[in-house]
């Protein structure tokens, strides 16, 4: 056995709404760069629909991830080792950029610099790619909501073998949605096609990364990963891929898209597994018993014997607590309703998802049934196929009864909890029903409605003694590194070349700080600073304005109320001149 | 002039080479790429590319052969002259063809591809000139020079490549070039500044070739970095004990 601490998430995806906000917050802190315009390391796809890039699902095209040979053995889908040398010169698989979309913006100048006109300006969309104007035809989320999906959502990889089943008209459809993020595998194929070596996964926390100054761009990569989820930056010339923000998981705050999530679907947490068991068990021949298979690689930290083993792996004792206190191993494991993202890939991910019981729900409540009630949502679940169907070509290799079995409990919680909410007796043959018994089911209940941030995101921050090789625990001022705070300037062999910038200016102490501290802001500079809500609009406070070089200090403007310790109508505190550090006698 | 042209000049492009990659690789790690374009552009670089690539192979394994083996030894083996010459001139002219139609189909695709020329440096602009001119030189050498014989016949194994063997033992003998037919002469001129630029162009891909992928295992672990800390590099006396 050997124990291994991986950094893993689970979303509940009836709680998603589709708002991006995740896809915005993490493009604006990690890709809004020349080089990855249309790379969304989160990215929100309204299923059925194509995807992004679209049709990434389908492997017997772009053949990503792993399968076995005839042997029986593990294989990369694309080919092995030799086969990746001999088509190094030009990657085979790899998704153009039409596949994704090709970026634009506007030509927002024509409005500004418009003269007077009888006609409005228009704005016309510019490429990215070529600075050319374009016809925009297709983006990230082009579907969204399933827009357009009478044409294109037939072609949607996950409806094989229910396609004649499913009606695309838009008032009989269903729909949800599924926020995709790296998976950060337990079984990278990005890792294992990666000619340079330069993908590795942290033995600390399991999150996959890029080494930028390894990296040849080969793009090997990119086929690699069945989910898509690395990028290739046109600019660099280097691989790009989702970091699970491990600048900020070091310091135990969670990821910006889970941070930033207004439904609060995401949960982070850690689960200790078997390193060794990984291989073996992603080998096992039958797909849909792949699902049982990855969680067999998972250890339980309640086990006296795997704490021992963690201990043996170094992994510190308070890791060891956080992975009993995790959600995201409760869901998986405990509560049993969270399930992997196309274990059929066989890289063992890392995000897993609960599936959505609202395609069920909305067709009970369409019908004029009563949706809380768990009879007619059993019954609705088994007699409604298709979403269930599509689920499990989602989840679970296509195991329509390991759904089936999440989608009851999900709804015997439902009907549970309203039996509580009216302040009826909980009946606890519902629970019984799916296997559970009602205390169970209510601490189910409160973890996916009502947890709080610290159980939803419980993160043990990186190590004390391992902190000064830390990226980002750092105790000097993050922009003092040469060549200072200009970021993405171009070196002379072409884009990004030169000495590397940190991923982050921010130092993720401080924001920790600032969003764990008990008032709404604590600077520690607060001495120096000015109240801009107690200054009555009369003279210059002092600290409103850097000091003037030759300028004598306190020199008092018109109307200020003495210089120097005054009695005037500023509050104890805020007097200028006190506080500030560069007072009379300066 | 002979010394400066065939001594000189070929040892200041050495040292530009040797000393510009050591420094490349201190400075710019990440600038260390072969800058794809194939996410703009994907038919004529998956015909072009392959051929120019394999044909290069070819094109650098047949100088290795003409340049570094002596004469002695393939008579040694029993390989005369004129069957020599066939070999020579046969995988000469094939593994040239395919780099002259790679090259051709890539600097086509570089010009009259938008995305991919605007994606196209200085740099890269100034390294195809002088790459597509030693290729072009060599073919007129091996076409001209070796099989219609023009400008007299000259069998490069008595003077270019003893006088690089020369060049390689630190011992150069400028005569045995001076003596050369000016199409090996410019050649050689043309390919030593191609190799004086390299390490400044995106040609230092050739040095990341990946063989070592053959051997390592699928997935890789790593620690955090040990080695830097934070994200910058601590101040000067600030270094940690030890590491």
């Amino acid at each position: 056995m050997r124990v291994m601490a991986q950094m893993a998430m689970v979303m509940n995806l009836d709680k998603c709404i589709g708002c991006h906000t995740c896809s915005v917050t993490c493009k604006q802190a990690w890709t809004n760069r020349a080089g990855t315009e249309y790379v969304w390391f989160n990215n929100v796809e309204t299923r059925p629909g194509l995807g992004y890039p679209r049709t990434y699902e389908d492997q017997e095209e772009w053949k990503g991830g792993w399968e076995l040979n005839k042997r029986g053995r593990l294989t990369l889908k694309a080919g092995g080792r030799w086969k990746k040398l001999a088509t190094i010169f030009s990657n085979p698989k790899l998704p153009s950029i039409q596949d994704y979309y090709e970026p634009w913006t506007y030509d927002y100048e024509t409005l500004t610099n418009s003269p007077a006109t009888d006609n409005f300006p228009v704005a016309r969309p510019k490429s990215l790619i070529t600075g050319k104007d374009m016809n925009v035809e297709w983006s990230a989320n082009w579907d969204d909501d399933l827009g357009g999906s009478k044409e294109h959502a037939s072609r949607d990889v996950m409806l094989k073998g229910i396609e004649d089943k499913v009606k695309m008209e838009f008032e009989e459809t269903f729909m949800f949605y599924l926020p995709r993020i790296c998976e950060h595998c337990l079984n990278p194929s990005c890792a294992a096609s990666c000619p340079s070596g330069a993908i590795y996964k942290r033995s600390e926390d399991g999150i996959v990364l890029v080494d930028q100054d390894r990296c040849r761009g080969w793009r090997m990569c990119v086929s690699g990963c069945p989910y898509k989820k690395i990028y290739f930056n046109h600019r660099t010339g280097k691989a790009e891929k989702c970091t699970f923000c491990y600048p900020r998981i070091e310091v135990g705050i969670p990821t910006v898209c889970s941070e930033t999530c207004v439904g609060r679907l995401r949960y982070i947490g850690l689960v200790l597994y078997d390193a060794d068991k990984v291989l073996e068990q992603a080998s096992i021949e039958d797909e849909q018993a792949l699902y049982q298979a990855q969680r067999e690689c998972f250890l339980d930290p309640e086990d006296p014997e795997v704490q021992r083993a963690a201990e043996v792996a170094g992994i510190p004792g308070d890791w060891v607590e956080a992975a009993k206190r995790s959600p995201v191993w409760a869901l998986i494991n405990k509560y049993e309703v969270a399930l992997p993202l196309h274990p059929e890939y066989r890289t063992m991910p890392m995000v897993w998802y609960i599936p959505p019981l609202s395609p069920v729900v909305d067709v009970i409540k369409d019908t004029g049934h009563d949706a809380e009630d768990h009879g007619n949502l059993f019954a609705a679940i088994d007699a409604l196929r298709i979403p269930v169907e599509y689920l499990a070509n989602l989840f679970t290799a296509g195991d329509v009864e390991t759904v089936n079995k999440v989608l009851r409990r999900l709804a015997a919680m439902r009907a549970y909890m309203r039996d509580i909410n009216l302040g009826r007796d909980p009946d606890d043959s519902i629970p019984a029903k799916v296997g559970m018994d009602g205390e169970t089911m209510y601490d189910m209940f409160r973890l996916l409605a009502i947890a709080k941030y610290e159980e939803r995101y419980v993160i043990p921050s990186a190590h004390a003694e391992q902190a000064h090789a830390l990226e980002e625990i750092a105790t000097e001022c993050s922009l003092s590194f040469e060549g200072g705070p200009g970021m993405y300037e171009s070196g002379p062999f072409g884009e990004g070349s030169g000495r590397p910038v940190p991923v982050a200016v921010e130092n993720f102490q401080m924001l920790r700080d600032r969003q764990t501290s008990d008032t709404l802001a604590a600077p520690e500079d607060k001495s120096t600073r000015v109240n801009l809500l107690n200054w009555d609009g009369k003279g210059v406070p002092s600290g409103l304005f850097p000091p003037k070089p030759d300028a004598q200090p306190d020199v008092p403007d018109a109307g200020l109320t003495g210089g120097t310790g005054g009695q005037g109508s500023h509050p104890p505190g805020d007097r200028p001149g006190e506080d500030s550090g560069r007072g009379k006698g300066a | 002039m002979d010394q400066f042209l065939w001594v000189v000049v070929p040892y200041l492009c050495l040292a530009a080479f040797v000393v510009g990659h050591f420094w490349r690789y201190r400075y710019d790690k990440f600038g260390w790429t072969t800058r794809s374009s194939q996410l703009y552009e994907d038919r004529l670089l998956r015909l072009g590319s392959p051929m120019f690539h394999f044909g290069m192979l070819g094109v650098v394994g047949g100088h290795v052969i003409g340049l570094l083996v002596p004469r002695s030894w393939t008579d040694a083996v029993g390989i005369d002259d004129h069957l020599y010459h066939y070999l020579a001139v046969g995988g000469g002219l094939l593994a040239g063809v395919l780099t002259v139609v790679g090259m051709v189909i890539l600097i086509y695709r570089r010009r009259m591809v938008g995305p991919v020329f605007s994606a196209t440096t200085v740099m890269d602009k100034v390294m195809y000139a002088f790459l597509a001119a030693v290729i072009v030189l060599g073919m007129w050498n091996t076409i001209a020079g070796s099989i219609f014989t023009l400008g007299g016949e000259y069998n490069y194994r008595e003077g270019v490549s003893v006088w690089y063997r020369s060049f390689l033992a630190f011992q150069p003998d400028a005569d045995l070039m001076a003596d050369a037919p000016i199409g090996f002469q410019l050649h050689a001129l043309v390919a030593f500044a191609l190799f004086a630029l390299w390490p400044f162009t995106r040609l230092v891909h050739v040095f990341s070739a990946p063989v070592g992928y053959i051997t390592r295992p699928y997935i890789v672990y790593r620690s955090r970095d040990d080695v830097q800390l934070g994200s910058h590099s601590p101040r000067a006396g600030w270094e940690r004990v030890g590491k």
